[in-house]
């Protein structure tokens, strides 16, 4: 039963083992050279020199210009986010319906090997096939954005969080499953591909956008709009008033940000609506007024989900996967092996 | 007698409606039994439950001894050609026969090689570029190699040429012969199993409407023909199966075990397609709604319990 499974999956198998190597190819040959940026960046020794903040600035414009990095990071997340899909359209769903389009389900479920077995087989292969190109790909990734990363310390955000780490794995796994239990049901390979491209994609951003944030109950800060803070979001005059405009959360470095961005808008009566009159009639700089609205005291509050729960969230999201690719897995065996 | 399948009021719904129903019967072991039948009478149906591809939804079903598919032992004894004889057009001849030995301990891989090497069926080959007789020669060595007790064929020349029909049906009976297996053998073509078939089960609209051993069968039908008379006035123990009259004669399909020994009667052996298609034909003419009078129904039903 294992060698008919490789046998019928060898195709799709050399398939992914080109896709993963085209990008271990291309990630090997640029990681090195992002490696030698980052050495050449002289960041390691900044602390002791306190000018940190340029030099990182100056390396993430660096590989934002250099077209092959930048291109690669952004389609290598891409590609992650992509596989699962892929992987639940190409492998899952015509992994029952193929047979039974061809009628072969009724040549080889009469071999003397019972139905059950043969499900069991090519779930356990091509699933661990699919949780294995997902997992690879997110290595390879991982060690080539790890010079990026460790300033831009982006990892936690929505965009990145699903490309990174060990949730590809649980995300292909489920998509996989998906794909699987769509064939049981449909009986078709068109229809089954469809649902499982829409169910993937829908419970990744589900998860992204909705759930994450709950998995762990996000912490709250009442950060202070300190001068600091509003010299990196600005001010906007706008209607007779001063907008702030905030991203917040600043000074919580790799956090992921979970607040709405907010407009803090001043009370009319306060100081600042007398500066703004000076700054339309050229009479104060922005500057001044900045500093004006800091010492109103105001606070932003601000909820984030700190890096240090990059793993913890990692772990729970890739298990919430797993287990609903294993139910799936489990209403197959239920559903598929059932007669007529 | 031992019997290879038994049903016991076997029935199987679709959403459209009963594909089978009521089915009551029961094969017997080391024959190569014909199942003949018109188009929707349940033989597709009641193989596929034979072999387990499909559940009943009333009655039960024993396949040599057990419940189909209940498990590997039991998927082993029975070989199956399916419909269209399906196999894996991506895969090529030696991988089937690999897949075959992969999959079934009691393979035959001499058996299996040596069919291949006689039908020029070339290993390299893949299945999906055969012929439609290559295909189904290719899948009955799938069936025949695992060495099963039980061969069923649903509807194995279907699709073939004329040629290539009689090339496999007398290749099956060379490897029945060699094998002693017993095989259930479906058709619609009554003309391919009057070639190979010794038993014969006539399934009518899920119903047995007649079962035997071919040659009892033929012995038992007379075709008469003779002057016109009513078919009501012949002696007991003969059952009129079908009647055709003309203004001046009639010829009668007549079941009976005693020899006919009314003069007035020229008696002329019949073959076994007249013989089938004269059940088939009645059976149409009862469903016929002019014929439908209470007496004439009662009538029929009275010949069948005969």
């Amino acid at each position: 039963m294992i060698w008919l499974t490789w046998r019928q999956f060898r195709a799709q198998a050399w398939t992914a083992f080109a896709v993963l190597a085209v990008a271990a190819v291309a990630l090997a040959v640029t990681g090195p050279n992002l490696a030698r940026m980052f050495d050449a960046s002289g960041i390691a020794g900044c602390a002791a020199r306190g000018d940190c903040e340029s030099l990182t600035t100056a390396f993430l414009d660096q590989v934002g210009h250099n077209a092959p990095d930048n291109v690669l990071d952004h389609l290598s997340s891409w590609v992650l986010f992509a596989v699962p899909s892929l992987v639940g359209m190409f492998w899952g769903a015509p992994l029952v319906t193929r047979e039974l389009e061809t009628g072969s389900f009724r040549m080889v479920w009469n071999q003397s090997v019972t139905r059950t077995r043969w499900l069991a087989v090519k779930l356990a292969l091509i699933g661990l096939a699919s949780m294995a190109t997902a997992g690879l790909l997110s290595l390879a990734f991982f060690w080539w954005s790890s010079p990026v990363e460790r300033l831009s310390m982006q990892r936690m955000t929505p965009e990145w969080f699903g490309a990174t780490g060990i949730v590809p794995v649980g995300y292909a796994a489920f998509a996989f499953a998906v794909g699987v239990t769509a064939g049981v049901l449909f009986r078709r390979t068109l229809p089954a591909m469809a649902v499982t491209l829409a169910v993937t994609v829908g419970a990744q951003a589900f998860m992204a956008l909705w759930l994450r944030a709950r998995l762990i109950a996000p912490l709250r800060v009442a950060a202070p709009l300190t001068d600091a803070v509003l010299n990196n979001f600005g001010l906007r005059p706008a209607t007779g008033q001063f907008t702030v405009f905030t991203q917040g959360g600043a000074a919580i470095p790799g956090a992921w940000i979970i607040s709405a961005p907010q407009t803090v808008t001043t009370p009319e009566h306060v100081a600042s609506q007398a500066c703004l009159t000076q700054l339309r009639q050229n009479l104060a700089t922005p500057q001044a007024c900045i500093a004006s609205l800091a010492r109103l005291h105001l606070k932003e509050v601000v909820t984030y989900e700190p890096l240090s729960r990059f793993w913890a969230l990692q772990w729970y999201e890739t298990a919430i996967f797993l287990g609903l690719a294993l139910v799936l897995a489990a209403f197959c065996f239920w559903r598929g092996t059932r007669r007529g | 007698m031992t019997a290879v399948v038994t049903t016991e009021g076997l029935g199987k719904r679709y959403r459209k409606g009963w594909a089978l129903a009521d089915c009551t019967l029961s094969i017997p072991a080391g024959h190569v039994v014909g199942l003949v039948g018109p188009n929707g009478a349940g033989k597709t149906t009641l193989l596929n439950l034979a072999t387990g591809l499909l559940a009943p939804t009333a009655g039960t079903i024993e396949v040599l001894g057990g419940r189909p598919a209940a498990g590997p032992r039991q998927l082993a004894k029975v070989g199956y050609l399916a419909q269209d004889a399906p196999v894996y057009a991506g895969l090529s001849v030696a991988d089937h026969l690999k897949l075959g030995a992969r999959l079934n301990p009691g393979w035959d891989a001499d058996l299996a090689r040596d069919r291949v090497a006689r039908l020029d069926l070339d290993p390299g080959q893949k299945a999906g570029a055969l012929s439609g007789g290559q295909r189904a020669q290719l899948a009955l060595t799938l069936a025949v190699a695992k060495r099963p007790e039980l061969l069923i064929l649903d509807e194995p020349v279907a699709a073939l040429d004329p040629l290539a029909r009689r090339e496999f049906l007398s290749d099956l009976m060379e490897t029945v012969a060699e094998q002693q297996v017993s095989v259930v053998l479906s058709s619609h073509l009554i003309s391919d199993l009057e070639r190979v078939c010794d038993y014969l089960i006539v399934l009518i609209a899920s119903r047995v409407r007649i079962a035997g051993p071919v040659d009892e069968l033929l012995s038992t039908h007379h075709l008469l023909t003779g002057s016109r008379r009513d078919p009501d006035r012949l002696p007991a123990g003969q059952e009129v199966i079908s009647a055709s009259h003309t203004d001046v004669q009639s010829t009668l399909l007549v079941r009976t075990a005693d020899r006919i020994l009314d003069p007035a009667w020229t008696v002329s052996e019949v073959s076994l397609e007249d013989l089938v298609l004269a059940y088939l034909s009645q059976d149409k003419s009862k469903r016929d709604p002019h014929r439908r009078q209470p007496h004439l129904r009662q009538h029929r039903h009275l010949e069948v319990q005969k």
